[in-house]
C-alpha cells in the first residue's frame, strides 16, 4: 500500500462513468491525460443535466420562475467557485470561456485607457515555462502597446531561475504573468514569493493557476495581502467540471480599475446611443449570455472536489507522482523532464523515451488503451530550454491508481521491444 | 493490438525512418519553405528544385515521429524525376489515400512504398504527420514554379 492514496479510491473511480469504459480487446481504460482534461464525475453530469431538463431560461433577464431558478443556480456557482478558492468576495469571481480567455481579458484591457494601461518603458515579465496562453496574449499587448516582454529563465532541473529577480522586477515592471504548477515541468512556483516581489516594485502579478487549482488546495485569503497576486486565472475542465467556463478571479480594485472587455447585453448599467455607463464587477465583464449550464457543472464539481477534500487530494496526487517517477526511472533510455521530488512537483510528468519519437510512444500506448498526451504540451518554449522538440506527459488526477501507473511502464518496455530499442 | 499496430508500423515505413532517402538541406534550390505541425511540433524544412517542368531535387531537414520522417523519405523517392504534373497527381492520389478513414484501396502502381500509409489512415491522429511533408512539397513546388515565370 502506497502512503497518501485517497481511502476509497474504488469508490470514487465509480463515481466516474467514464473509467468504466472498455475499449478494443475488452481492455480497460487507463486514462493519464488529466492535465488535458479530467473526466467528470457522475454528479456532475447529473447535475448539467437536470438543470437543462428542468430548469433552463436565460439569466438575470428573464421574469419568470425558470429564469429566477436559473439564476439562482448560476450565481450558486459563483458562490461555489468563490468559497473553492477561498476568494475574498464572491463578486471578484468573473466567469469567461476558458482559461485563455482570462488571461486575454486582462492582458487586453491593460493595453487600453485606464490607471495601469501599458505603454513604452513599460515591462511586462513572464517565464520560458508557461503554456502558450500566458505567453501569446502578453507578447501581443506589449507588441501593441510598445512595452518591453521580459522572462524568467529556467535552472537545468526545471525550476524558475531566480537570480535576476533583481534585475528583472524593477520601477518599470507593471505586470507579472506566471504560472503557478508548469503543465509540463510540473513545476510549483513560489507564487506568494515572487507575488510580494512584485507587489514591491508596483506590478501587477497575474497568476495562471490552471493546474494548480485542480491539485493544490488553494485558498486566497490565506494569503497576506502584499503575497496575494492580483489576479487568477484557471479552467472549469480540468477540475472535474464541463468545457466552456473559465474563471477569472482578480483583487477588487484591480478589476475595477480595468476597462470593459467585451461589450454586449449584462454587462452594461445604461446605454444610450451617444454612451452607456457600466455594471460593477462582476457582471462588467460578462457581456452577453454566459455558459449558464457550464457554470452550474462547474459549481457541482468543485462541490465535488471539496467533498473528497482538496488536502487529500493533493496527496493522492503526490503518492501517485512519486510512484510514477519510481516506476518511470526503471524504464531504460527514459528521461524525465522536470523536478524529481514528488513533494516539490505537480502530477503532469514529461519525458523523453531515447530512440522513439513521443508520437510514436503515444500511438503504441493507445492500442494499449493507454491514453497520455505527445507533442509540446503548449510549452514549446519549455521544450526548447531543454533542447527537446516534444515529449510524452503522463498527468494523474484523483482517480489514478498504482495499477494505472503499471500499466503504463509496462507499456512503456513494450514499446521499446516493438521498436526494437536496445 | 499488435496486428493494429503492425498495420500502422509497416517494415516499410520502419526502414524509411531508419534510412531515409534524400535527406539533408541541397543546392541548387527554387524555393525552400518551413512547415510545422502545430499542435505537435513537428518541424520540416524542405527545398524543391523544378528545371524544365521536371522535379529536378527534393531535399529536406525534418524533425518528427517515425511516420513523418517515413513519409518525407517515399514522398521524394515519389516525385524526384517526375514531371510537376504526374508529382501533383501522386500528391493528390496520396491524400486521397489519407483522407480516406481507412477505405480507400491503395493504388501500387502510383504509390509504389507509400502504400504502406493505408494504415496511417486509420488513425485520425497521425494523418497530419504523414500529410506534414506532402503538404511542404506542394507549396514549396508551386513557389519555384511562380519564381520561374516571373
Amino acid at each position: 500500500m502506497i502512503e497518501g492514496l485517497l481511502p476509497e479510491l474504488d469508490v470514487i473511480r465509480k463515481d466516474f462513468p467514464i473509467l468504466e469504459r472498455t475499449l478494443a480487446d475488452g481492455r480497460p481504460l487507463v486514462y493519464l491525460d488529466s492535465a488535458n482534461t479530467s473526466q467528470k464525475p457522475q454528479v456532475v453530469i447529473d447535475t448539467m443535466v437536470d438543470h437543462l431538463e428542468r430548469h433552463n431560461a436565460n439569466i438575470s433577464r428573464a421574469m419568470h420562475l425558470l429564469g429566477a431558478e436559473s439564476t439562482e443556480a448560476f450565481e450558486n456557482g459563483r458562490d461555489r467557485v468563490a468559497s473553492f478558492i477561498g476568494a475574498p468576495s464572491r463578486e471578484e469571481v468573473i466567469f469567461t470561456k476558458n482559461a485563455s480567455e482570462a488571461l486575454n481579458l486582462v492582458a487586453n484591457t491593460l493595453a487600453w485607457k485606464g490607471p495601469h494601461q501599458l505603454g513604452e518603458g513599460d515591462e511586462v515579465v513572464i517565464t520560458e515555462m508557461e503554456h502558450h496562453s500566458n505567453i501569446v496574449p502578453w507578447q501581443l499587448v506589449t507588441e501593441r502597446t510598445g512595452a518591453t516582454l521580459r522572462w524568467f529563465g529556467l535552472t537545468d532541473e526545471g525550476e524558475l531561475d531566480l537570480s535576476d529577480i533583481d534585475d528583472l522586477l524593477t520601477e518599470r515592471t507593471k505586470v507579472v504573468a506566471l504560472t503557478w504548477v508548469s503543465n509540463m515541468l510540473g513545476t510549483i512556483n513560489p507564487i506568494a514569493e515572487i507575488t510580494r516581489r512584485a507587489h514591491q516594485v508596483g506590478a501587477l502579478v497575474v497568476v495562471d493557476a490552471s493546474q494548480a487549482v485542480p491539485q493544490l488546495p488553494v485558498d486566497l485569503q490565506s494569503f497576506d495581502e502584499e503575497s496575494r497576486p492580483d489576479f487568477l486565472a484557471f479552467t472549469g475542465h480540468k477540475v472535474v467540471g464541463p468545457t466552456g467556463v473559465g474563471v477569472l478571479w482578480g483583487r477588487r480594485e484591480a478589476l475595477e480599475s480595468l476597462p470593459p472587455f467585451l461589450g454586449g447585453g449584462e454587462m452594461i448599467e445604461t446605454v444610450r446611443m451617444e454612451s452607456s455607463t457600466y455594471a460593477p464587477i462582476p457582471h462588467r465583464f460578462e457581456a452577453g449570455t454566459p455558459p449558464i449550464v457550464e457554470v452550474v457543472g462547474l459549481g457541482a464539481a468543485v462541490d465535488y472536489l471539496d467533498h473528497v477534500g482538496m488536502e487529500a487530494i493533493h496527496r493522492h496526487e503526490q503518492a501517485i507522482t512519486g510512484y510514477a517517477l519510481e516506476g518511470l526511472a526503471g524504464v531504460p533510455g527514459l528521461t524525465v523532464l522536470g523536478p524529481l521530488d514528488p513533494t516539490r512537483r505537480g502530477g503532469a510528468v514529461s519525458f523523453e523515451l531515447a530512440g522513439v519519437h513521443p508520437h510514436d510512444v503515444a500511438t503504441v500506448l493507445d492500442t494499449r488503451g493507454l491514453a497520455v498526451r505527445a507533442g509540446h504540451h503548449c510549452a514549446r518554449p519549455a521544450h526548447a530550454r531543454f533542447g527537446v522538440q516534444s515529449s510524452v506527459r503522463m498527468s494523474s488526477y484523483l482517480y489514478t491508481t498504482p495499477a494505472e501507473i503499471d500499466a503504463l511502464v509496462e507499456g512503456l518496455h513494450f514499446t521499446r521491444d516493438y521498436f526494437k530499442v536496445s | 493490438m499488435s496486428a493494429e499496430l503492425d498495420s500502422l508500423y509497416q517494415e516499410i515505413i520502419l526502414d524509411h525512418y531508419k534510412n531515409p532517402h534524400h535527406a539533408g538541406l541541397r543546392d541548387p534550390f527554387g524555393a525552400e519553405v518551413h512547415h510545422v505541425n502545430p499542435t505537435c511540433g513537428d518541424e520540416l524544412t524542405l527545398r524543391v528544385q523544378v528545371t524544365d517542368g521536371t522535379v529536378a531535387d527534393v531535399s529536406y531537414d525534418a524533425e518528427g515521429c517515425s511516420i513523418s520522417q517515413a513519409s518525407a523519405s517515399v514522398m521524394s523517392d515519389l516525385v524526384i524525376g517526375r514531371s510537376v504534373e504526374e508529382a501533383m497527381e501522386i500528391h493528390h492520389t496520396f491524400l486521397t489515400l489519407m483522407q480516406g478513414k481507412g477505405q480507400v484501396e491503395p493504388d501500387e502502381d502510383v504509390l509504389e512504398d507509400g502504400i504502406a500509409f493505408a494504415g496511417v489512415a486509420k488513425f485520425p491522429a497521425r494523418v497530419k504527420c504523414a500529410l506534414l511533408s506532402w503538404m511542404a512539397w506542394k507549396d514549396a513546388t508551386a513557389r519555384a514554379q511562380e519564381d520561374s515565370h516571373v
